[in-house]
């Protein structure tokens, strides 16, 4: 059992303290001196022209500051997207310009028409409500595949049509694809849907602008999970703010999942009425607008075929998917559901020969953008759906067909691109099947049957690509930001150290675990250690916290700095003691003469560091703070493998999951505390969207899921306790830390785990259901076995 | 939410005087009326808010046995308090979750008559009397269709009286989000009948199903309901489930719940 | 506007409202304890919850107006009288029952108010009173183990069960 303080323990969060007591500080909890309030004037058809926004009784209302339009951001830049993917035929992606304020055309439901500054938010809500609108509404163009179709109406009118992209991955292996799959034994062919779903973090979108006229400096206060990369698009590419002259600060984040990425217009917004009105502007989202504002996740229809021997070899995958990417880019869109996407395709499986081909299409939809797991969920569900479909229509055990696969050899070069540098495949199946009670499953399906439910079993595997990203390899992918991480570690004089990271926490414990480490490698007390994040104005650049790689990268850049001041304390020692530096070691807070009992505490060398009466003042300068940038030199690939047992209700369709286990491979864990609550964490939303989530619209684009009385969050009575386990550890090979990342697997390991089971079940009833599209509600499964 | 004001009288007399005020509307707990007036769906100029008249506030039995339960008392009050008709109690503990119950009342759901909510069910199958500041009103007049009851403007719900069945129960399939009842039937079995009220399912709200009733009447048994289906017709589709996955789950729940009642 | 006096936290608090203006306004911005949350406006996710004369009710569907005279405590008020976390919230802390903190002041003053009703409630009786309190972070798994720790029960044991 791991102890409760130091590396590998599972020390208790002292961010808790502050949320239970109610003094947390989230950026609602913000109120600036003599704010205002906007509500944005949001379009209620999917897809119109803008003929007249007539606001002139509206500005008249009480309280109302001013109103503003497109042509108010006219000469301002738009929403950008930090990548570009090149389709098939070598020409670039179609980007389409994203304002701020609509200009001509709204293009969703939830499209920003206006702006209402005002006293109070409700004036402002008044008010908008008194703007005169003439929209000549148009066709919306909502499924992806009609979108594509001849003749079909264009989201956007200076586009050739609504194909963002069309990409294939890896062309050059196309050919053979086609011919392996031709000449192959077996084919089993699945079509399914990666079902849409709204990210949902508890904490609604809030941004507050300030500007200061002394000054000139702009500062943002907004629900980011990276602060950095919000001021370097929003400052560089919308606004025109230097970065010298905006800081903008994330405090307390209620929760992120991806959705809290992406730089949105309304914080560019509130950033650019502070200045204009010389007044702060404040925004705070309510959950309705949340479902038309907030990007949403996933929705990709997908045919894939799994080609195989007679014996069982995987020969060939081929996968032809749409992604849908609403009416604009949103900041990492473009690249979720392909380099995200396709270079997954290869699973834990050492299938030859893979090709992925991926069109990304506009709709008259809300963004659609990274949601936990980004990419990942959609390569594990559909390979992992249809290995269960083969060894079904095969004959062979699920569970056999997959080891008989595995990846045994590493590092691993998969067709798709990447190389898994380790992972142990049969260590995790083998302790799922041991911490499932595996051998106990007959036992409790008989159990169920007693009752008239019908139990099913589902297992399946997941590998994932997290610690994004090498830069020099993101780059020729397309990505236009780096994603290396900063840190500075700062020690002041009386021994303390305060690690500004650009890394962000919103609830993965950061402020605990960031600690864990520097202790460690000092030899003090964690509590001596203090992290600093959400702030442009501390550490000097991040990239944020998202795809699994806080500790990855972001701990590594801590690593790194903190070898630096190591290096530069033991110099300081090395005089203290009048030794050579070469001579000093660091244990347990003391820096001794190796060899001898002479030392001197990092205390003294800390304040010698700063009061350097003594100290080598011709070598070295006073202080001790430094800054290292982390660049990955690879991804990492946390693996592991899921079950879950359900029971089916066959009158209701009604699916309850009754047992669910989890065994992961993240490499080396530093705190197993937060490990195991990432991982409950993301399993509970991949549960959810295996049987509950979806977001569905009409045919003319109104969201039919627009709040928790339709969009169904999961509860603490879906949900069992969850056995998981991450004592199968392959350290990542290339991060100081041996750390792979936690943050996604639960979300992408388990919705194929409940399909399987589902279909398990009603094939054990005899019932001929080979698939049902998530998620697996009543309706949805009663309908499955009665047709 | 528009601007209005809320009115706190403490009187049923003083209440009734309030709801004559231009776009005055009575507030029961407010469980759904507040989400309403959020989405500016309904633009009262002035609230009533009922929860300080005393008088229509408590659980008594009267002298025919009935159970009397004020207009005011919240779902928590009636799953604590309903003790001797246990299926009513259950029912009321079922109602939304444990905040929910705490504020809403058993007026305020009857008087809204949402397609999907659970009392509707429970006053029709259990033919109870609204009793109002002016007469009473028997269940099987009351309800006149979705979000339509036999109420006059202004009228207050001040009393719900109860008959207690020989056995009850009420089963609830709740639509995952919202966890309303997708279907809800409540069925009780009376000396003089058996009375079978299906909430969630029909386009027309709460309704009776008079086949399941003839049938249990005669004998109280799932299985004298085999055979019996509902018909799609005139059954709510809608994302959660089609009219025909609402109209197998009536059978479903009727059947769970003569089944429950034993 | 109208004046309304209540008890919060034990602390009398005067505040000039509208009718429209719902008890969480009237705590986070006149009383200004922003510990008491708004996670949705269809009465549904619980991070609002608070108790009004000792019951769990949403103080986003509650006009400040109707707790006029009324006794609130918010999740400000539960930490023991030295300032120390209260046994519920030690338990939170301990089980690692919050991740982002957002929903936690709601699950909290829920979970209180289950505790006062139910000593030492099940596992399920945990879920399904929780039913108005979404936690989007961890899978409710650690919250039902700190509630079932906060009332003496051994989690770990029926957690592993």
């Amino acid at each position: 059992m791991p102890n409760d303080i130091g590396h590998s323990a599972s020390s208790k969060r002292r961010e808790d303290v502050r949320f239970l007591t109610g003094v947390g500080n989230y950026t609602d909890d913000i109120d600036l001196h003599r704010q205002s309030h906007v509500v944005f004037l949001r379009s209620q058809v999917a897809h119109g022209r803008l003929k007249a926004v007539e606001t002139t009784a509206a500005a008249a209302m009480p309280g109302v500051l001013r109103i503003f339009t497109g042509a108010d951001f006219e000469g301002v830049g738009g929403i950008p997207t930090g990548w570009q993917i090149t389709s098939r035929d070598g020409e670039v992606m179609q980007e389409p310009g994203h304002p701020v304020l609509a200009q001509g055309k709204v293009r969703f439901v939830g499209d920003m028409i206006a702006a209402v500054v005002a006293e109070t938010e409700d004036q402002a809500r008044d008010a908008a409500e008194a703007i005169e609108l003439d929209i000549e509404e148009l066709p919306a163009v909502i499924d992806m595949k009609a979108a594509l179709a001849e003749g079909s109406p264009k989201v956007h009118d200076d586009l050739t049509g609504n194909l963002c992209y069309d990409w294939g991955f890896v062309e050059d292996n196309r050919d053979a694809v086609d011919a392996a799959i031709k000449a192959a034994d077996h084919v089993t062919t699945l079509e399914l849907v990666n079902n849409r779903l709204v990210a949902n973090p508890m904490e609604p979108r809030v941004a507050i602008g300030d500007f200061a006229p002394g000054t000139g400096d702009s500062t943002l206060y907004t629900t980011s999970q990276n602060p950095h990369l919000i001021r370097l698009l929003m400052g560089a590419f919308v606004l025109g703010i230097p970065e010298h002259k905006l800081r903008v600060v994330a405090p307390d984040v209620g929760g992120g999942f991806g959705t809290k990425i992406f730089h949105y217009a309304e914080e560019a917004f509130c950033t650019f009425a502070a200045k204009a009105l010389k007044r702060p502007v404040k925004w705070t989202s309510t959950r309705s607008e949340a479902f038309i504002s907030d990007a949403h996740g996933r929705d990709h229809v997908t045919k894939i075929e799994l080609a195989l021997s007679k014996e069982g070899d995987f020969l060939a995958v081929r996968t032809d998917t749409h992604a849908n990417m609403g009416a604009y880019l949103s900041t990492f869109a473009p690249a979720v559901p392909t380099w995200l996407h396709g270079i997954l395709m290869a699973g834990n499986y050492k299938t030859p020969l893979i090709y992925v081909n991926v069109k990304a299409v506009f709709t008259n939809t809300v963004p659609v953008d990274a949601y936990r797991g980004a990419g990942r969920p959609e390569a594990t569900f559909q390979l992992e759906r249809v290995i269960d479909k083969a060894a079904r229509e095969m004959g062979f055990d699920p569970i056999e067909l997959r080891r008989r696969n595995f990846i045994h050899d590493f590092p691993y070069a998969t067709p798709v691109a990447v190389e898994y540098d380790t992972g142990d495949y049969d260590a995790t199946l083998d302790k799922l099947l041991e911490i499932s009670d595996h051998a106990g499953f007959e036992a409790r399906r008989d159990a169920s049957a007693k009752k008239g439910l019908l139990r099913g079993l589902g297992i399946n595997c997941y590998i994932e690509a997290c610690g994004i990203a090498p830069s020099n390899l993101v780059g020729q992918l397309g990505a236009r930001a780096g994603l290396y991480e900063s840190a500075t570690v700062r020690v002041n004089a009386t021994g303390g150290l305060v690690v500004m990271t650009g890394s962000h926490s919103h609830g993965q414990g950061h402020e605990t675990a960031f600690p864990q480490v520097i202790a460690k490698m000092i030899g003090i007390d964690e509590n001596m250690i203090e992290i600093v994040h959400g702030d442009t104005a501390n550490a000097p650049m991040g990239m944020g916290t998202y795809g699994s790689r806080s500790l990855a990268v972001g701990g590594s850049a801590m690593v790194r700095a903190t070898e630096k001041i190591i290096a530069k304390a033991k110099k300081i020692a090395a005089h203290l003691l009048e030794a050579s530096d070469a001579d000093i070691e660091l244990k347990d807070g003391q820096f001794s003469i190796v060899g001898t009992d002479k030392s001197v505490a990092w205390g003294e060398v800390t304040l010698a560091a700063y009061v350097p009466h003594n100290y080598p003042l011709d070598d070295i300068e006073p202080g001790l703070e430094e800054t290292a940038f982390y660049d990955p030199t690879n991804f990492t690939y946390p693996a592991g493998a899921y079950s879950c047992e359900v029971e089916v209700d066959p009158d209701t369709g009604r699916v309850t999951i009754e047992r669910f286990a989890a065994a992961d491979d993240f490499g080396n864990v530093i705190n197993p505390m937060i490990v195991e609550g990432q991982v409950h964490g993301g399993i509970g939303q991949g549960i959810g969207q295996a049987l509950l989530e979806g977001a569905v619209y009409d045919d003319n684009g109104q969201l039919l899921t627009g709040s928790y009385m339709d969009y169904a969050m999961p509860r603490a009575d879906d949900l069992p306790f969850f056995q998981v386990d991450h004592s199968c550890q392959t350290p990542c090979t290339h991060n100081p830390l041996g750390v792979k990342g936690c943050g996604e697997a639960g979300a992408i390991g388990s919705p194929p785990a409940v399909v399987n089971a589902v279909v398990d079940a009603l094939q054990r009833a005899g019932l001929d259901v080979t698939h049902i599209d998530m998620p697996l509600s009543p309706a949805r499964v009663w309908s499955a076995m009665n047709s | 939410m528009y601007s209005f004001e809320i009115e706190r009288p403490a009187t049923i007399a003083e209440a009734v005087a309030a709801l004559k005020g231009e776009d005055a509307q009575a507030l029961g707990g407010g469980q759904t009326l507040i989400p309403t007036l959020k989405q500016r769906l309904a633009m009262p100029g002035v609230l009533v808010s009922l929860a300080g008249i005393d008088a229509i506030n408590g659980i008594s039995r009267n002298g025919a046995g009935e159970f009397c339960i004020g207009g005011g008392s919240t779902h928590a009050a009636v799953a604590g308090g309903a003790g001797a008709y246990p299926a009513l109690a259950a029912l009321a503990g079922g109602i939304g979750d444990p905040a929910v119950r705490n504020r809403g009342t058993i007026g305020g759901s009857l008087a809204n008559n949402d397609p999907s909510a659970c009392y509707p069910a429970a006053a029709l199958g259990s033919g109870a009397t609204i009793v109002t500041n002016a007469r009473e009103i028997a269940a099987d007049d009351f309800f006149q269709g979705m979000f339509t009851t036999a109420l006059d403007e202004g009228e207050i719900i001040t009393e719900v009286r109860f008959a207690v069945p020989e056995v009850a129960n009420y089963q609830k399939f709740e639509q995952p989000a919202s966890r309303f009842a997708l279907v809800g039937v409540f069925v009780a079995k009376y000396a003089s009948g058996v009375r079978v009220a299906v909430t969630g399912a029909s386009e027309e709200g709460v309704f009776r199903w008079a086949e399941a009733e003839a049938a249990l009447s005669a004998d109280f048994s799932a299985a004298a309901l085999d055979g019996l289906t509902m018909s799609a017709a005139g059954m709510i589709g809608d994302l959660h489930g089609t009219a025909e996955y609402r109209a197998h789950l009536v059978a479903v729940m009727t059947r769970r719940a003569v089944q429950a009642a034993g | 506007m109208t004046d309304v006096t209540l008890t919060v936290n034990g602390t009398q608090v005067t505040a000039q409202v509208e009718g429209r203006t719902l008890l969480v306004d009237l705590l986070r911005e006149d009383a200004r304890l922003t510990g008491t949350h708004v996670g949705c406006d269809t009465s549904q996710c619980g991070a609002c919850v608070v108790h009004v004369n000792g019951e769990a009710v949403k103080s986003c569907t509650m006009f400040a107006v109707e707790a006029d005279g009324a006794e609130v405590t918010t999740i400000e008020g539960m930490a023991n009288a030295d300032g120390s976390l209260s046994t519920l919230q030690q338990a939170f802390q301990d089980h690692h029952g919050l991740q982002c903190g957002f929903c936690t002041p709601g699950m909290v003053m829920s979970a209180a108010a289950l505790l006062k009703e139910n000593p030492k409630p099940s596992a399920q009786e945990i879920r399904d009173y929780l039913e108005g309190n979404i936690c989007r972070c961890t899978g409710y798994h650690n919250i039902v183990k700190s509630i079932l720790a906060a009332s003496g029960q051994d989690a770990g044991a029926i957690a592993a069960e």
